[in-house]
């Protein structure tokens, strides 16, 4: 039973072409929080990077930072800083180290780790408010496909 | 902190210096132009200095979360007619006066008039009991139905809980939050306290990283208050119903991905203390709207 099911999982994982992935406990960072290696082995998208950011129940990283470039998604966040000018300020391997969790840079971020799966405090599964029956229970909020996407963006905004 | 790298040294440095300024000057944007009036009679301060306890975290002035909603919000607080919680109110109103449970005892048997015999009780809940619990208004509520008038208790967050715990709540309407936090109420203060800094659940939030260090800042469309609960229970527009300080901590919770405590909990009876505390000298509100 078990053996069938962990050979079922790997089935799904190569279907879906994710066994490439880096996982979030395999990432190797840099000294100060930067991540060299792409997640995956498919370059990012900055346009679905872009559409990533935009939606609530994805990156929504509009919830908290403004982005003059994307001007045209409403109500901006004032909680963070401003994106634009991010592809100067940092590095792609900085800027991915970043989204994947930024308290490697910054201890005291209010930034959530987008690819992230703990320690964390009395995690919930999403935003049903209740515990994890089994630690994978707990996803990463983004796919590493789409922190891809997001960092291929964010290196296109230039002041 | 350990951001600098040789790599465009100066811009890093330059971005980093503007984090750190944004969150120092992440200050109080509430509306200034406004004064909560109800009925044109009662003049509800929404301001008022920072309790000392709290060592100027929230600046020399707390505000009330009136002053973060938009004008129509506003607006429906400051007349009984317009607030939609009067209906609330009204039952609460009319349960205080009828006998309930085996015992064929209504609050009032005991309590008389709600206007003298409530007067003053919410605005130093919750608090702590003859027994050393700390106890928010809704466990005195229930332990007269089940004591006095054994009658079974009302859900947490039930309909008929927050008609009585608004209409008890209004007989505090405009005097000073004030509630133990020392004595035999510290520890229960010092529990709450360390849990409103604490970062629960996926997104890793504390209750601090919104309503202290982004308050008056937008998340998405959402002006970020600080948090104060000298309006609970209230009218909120986007429950359209009525919504306990409790129901309202779940919501919070659960926003980080968190696993939530229960509403009555002594996690959340801990909390209510000492968010209670970071508001005290605000007028109490109940029942208040909030969108």
């Amino acid at each position: 039973m078990f053996r069938a099911s962990v050979i079922g999982m790997i089935a799904v994982l190569w279907a879906a072409g994710a066994s490439a992935d880096v996982a979030p406990g395999d990432i190797v960072w840099g000294e100060y929080g930067s991540i060299e290696q792409p997640l995956t082995d498919t370059p990012g998208d900055p346009e679905e990077g872009r559409a990533v950011m935009a939606t609530n129940a994805l990156g929504n990283c509009v919830a908290c930072h403004s982005v003059e470039a994307m001007e045209d998604v409403p109500f901006h966040g004032t909680i963070a800083p401003e994106l634009q000018g991010a592809g100067d300020r940092w590095t792609e391997a900085e800027l991915r180290g970043i989204v994947v969790d930024a308290k490697q840079l910054f201890p005291d971020s209010f930034m959530p780790g987008m690819y992230k799966v703990g320690p964390f405090i009395r995690p919930g599964v999403e935003f049903t408010g209740n515990a994890p029956d089994a630690p994978e229970d707990i996803q990463p909020i983004l796919t590493a496909q789409q922190v891809e996407d997001v960092v291929a963006y964010l290196v296109t905004l230039k002041e | 902190m350990k951001p600098y790298r040789s790599l465009g040294a100066a811009t890093t440095v330059a971005a980093v210096a503007a984090m750190t300024l944004a969150a120092v000057t992440a200050s109080a944007d509430p509306v200034m132009d406004d004064e909560l009036v109800i009925n044109e009679e009662l003049e509800l301060m929404t301001d008022t200095p920072a309790p000392e306890h709290l060592g100027g975290v929230l600046g020399e002035t707390i505000y009330s979360g009136w002053r973060f909603r938009d004008t129509e919000t506003r607006a429906m607080q400051k007349d009984d007619f317009d607030n939609p919680m009067f209906l609330f109110v009204d039952a609460g109103l009319a349960a205080w006066d009828t006998p309930e449970g085996a015992a064929n005892q209504s609050c009032a048997d005991c309590h008389n008039s709600i206007e003298d015999s409530m007067k003053g009780v919410r605005a130093a809940m919750p608090r702590v009991n003859a027994d050393g619990e700390l106890w928010s208004l809704e466990n005195y509520v229930n332990d007269c139905r089940e004591t006095r008038m054994e009658a079974e208790p009302w859900g947490w967050n039930s309909q008929e809980m927050k008609n009585m715990t608004a209409a008890i709540g209004l007989q505090s309407r405009g005097m000073p939050v004030e509630v133990q936090i020392d004595g035999e109420a510290a520890p229960f203060w010092e529990k709450g306290k360390e849990m409103y800094y604490t970062r629960f659940g996926q997104l890793e939030m504390s209750c601090a990283n919104c309503h202290e260090d982004n308050f008056g800042n937008y998340i998405r469309s959402d002006h970020l208050s600080q948090g104060q609960v000298n309006g609970f229970p209230l009218y909120r527009l986007k429950d359209q119903g009525a919504v306990s300080m409790h129901q309202r901590f779940v919501g919070c919770v659960r926003d980080t991905r968190g696993e939530t405590f229960a509403p009555g909990s002594q996690e959340f009876r801990e909390l209510e203390l000492y968010v209670a505390s970071r508001g005290m000298g605000l007028p109490v509100e109940t029942p208040a709207v909030r969108h």
